[in-house]
């Protein structure tokens, strides 16, 4: 059986460890923090300016000065601390946050990712897509190993315009775990019932021993 | 009283505007945004404005409020996904769109107000937003020259302000605001608090008054995008 999304964000979780600073991105990945152990202190970044995010607010308590980057309404921490655009950038491009975890629509096996346009279709901006993959130590992705359509989104090159190159480190799908190493995508765990030949007739870049 | 204080945002804005001008808005999403300004500037009747803001706030809220009179004429933007007249203007070549990273953004304001033309990031090489700009190396990785951005006008938004124009933000809602008021040519603050200079730890401030020119308090709507709440039961 593959994955479910819950089970993907859960598989993403364990890619946290203890003191980290994790940015998440939307979609499956804001769901890991759903999966962080009570025990282990991970402290979330949100690059509209804020780290500590907390969890979202009992109804009537929302504040409109206080959402996260994909403009939900949040709470803090006795941790939180706020600062501006510039500031939560350069932790980001400063390579100060440990690992970012986000969605993509394409990644391939050089570690490029596409994740924010479809030309033809509406561009909506790439937001802070481009600053994290740049600048995170290890950048995980987390997606659906093909899209509605039945085709694979884990391919040799990308199709779509990329958001960065060479930049993924590890892709967590529904169906097994990649790692980007020389020459190709080593395959470092399978979802169970999942056999090494499902992920290869579902896979477009070169599997590697 | 102090000279920066104005009565009404209209009055805080008088002198400044003029067609074809640069505005830089603070804000993201629509948490922190100069609400009263940006009614202003639709009341100015200033055209063909080049909007810098990190989004195009909503179809009838924030700068939705400027694409629906049709005066903003090209928007520097990292993300504009919530506003369909946005949309509408764009994909019939109305509005000019230029896309920048988010943290790119926010450094070429923060360069443009501290004086810097230029700075070399790794955002965006080997992408779209990498073409037609200069390639450096440096320590064995490759950057890209990125310019800083200056505005006629930045209009922000702080939570208080002392009359000096000393101010103080909440929360998320401090955003772009600080680094835009860096890099207005002129920048007018709108506030929710206007307290006599000396209130202010010196300690607390969050922007100096040096980079605030005007000062108005706002009334706030202060809407919420998306309201995402849990239940009491779950803790």
């Amino acid at each position: 059986m593959p994955w479910t999304r819950d089970e993907m964000a859960a598989r993403a979780a364990k890619e946290l460890h203890d003191g980290f600073y994790v940015n998440l991105g939307i979609g499956i990945p804001t769901l890991v923090a759903n999966h962080i152990p009570e025990d282990m202190d991970v402290t979330l970044q949100s690059e509209n300016g804020m780290l500590g995010m907390g969890p979202f607010p009992f109804e009537g308590e929302e504040d409109p000065d206080l959402i996260n980057a994909g403009k939900q309404t949040i709470t803090t921490l006795p941790r939180t601390s706020f600062f501006d655009s510039a500031t939560s950038f350069a932790m980001i491009r400063g390579g100060h946050i440990n690992i970012a975890i986000l969605g993509a629509m394409e990644v391939a096996e050089n570690g490029d990712i596409a994740n924010w346009m479809i030309p033809g279709k509406l561009v909506k901006g790439m937001g802070g897509a481009m600053d994290l993959v740049a600048g995170v130590k290890r950048i995980v992705v987390v997606m659906d190993h093909c899209n509605k359509k039945g085709e694979t989104k884990v391919l040799k090159a990308c199709t779509l315009p990329l958001t960065g190159k060479g930049v993924v480190n590890r892709i967590i799908t529904d169906l097994c775990v990649f790692d980007v190493v020389e020459g190709g995508l080593k395959v470092v765990e399978l979802a169970p019932g999942v056999s090494m030949q499902d992920v290869k007739e579902s896979t477009e870049a070169t599997i590697v021993a | 009283m102090s000279k920066k204080v104005y009565n009404t945002a209209a009055e805080a804005l008088e002198g400044l505007t003029f067609d074809g001008m640069t505005v830089m808005a603070g804000g993201f999403g629509l948490c922190g945004i100069p609400e009263n300004l940006i009614l202003a500037l639709r009341e100015s009747g200033v055209k063909d404005i080049t909007a810098i803001s990190n989004n195009a706030g909503v179809d009838d809220f924030g700068l939705g409020l400027l694409l629906q009179t049709r005066q903003i004429k090209k928007m520097i933007s990292s993300y504009v996904g919530e506003n369909k007249e946005f949309e509408r203007q764009y994909l019939s070549g109305e509005l000019e769109l230029e896309f920048n990273p988010q943290g790119t953004l926010a450094e070429r304001c923060r360069a443009g107000g501290a004086g810097i033309p230029g700075f070399y990031t790794k955002t965006g090489v080997g992408t779209l937003v990498a073409e037609g700009k200069e390639h450096r190396d440096f320590n064995g990785e490759t950057y890209i020259l990125e310019t800083g951005l200056v505005a006629d006008l930045s209009i922000v938004k702080a939570e208080k302000a002392d009359t000096h124009g000393n101010l103080v933000f909440n929360k998320t809602a401090r955003n772009f605001n600080p680094p835009m008021a860096m890099a207005g040519k002129v920048t007018v603050a709108e506030v929710e608090e206007i307290v006599p200079t000396g209130d202010l730890d010196p300690d607390e401030i969050h922007l100096p008054g040096i980079f605030v020119q005007r000062i108005v308090k706002g009334t706030f709507e202060k809407r919420i995008e998306q309201r995402t709440t849990r239940k009491r039961e779950h803790y």
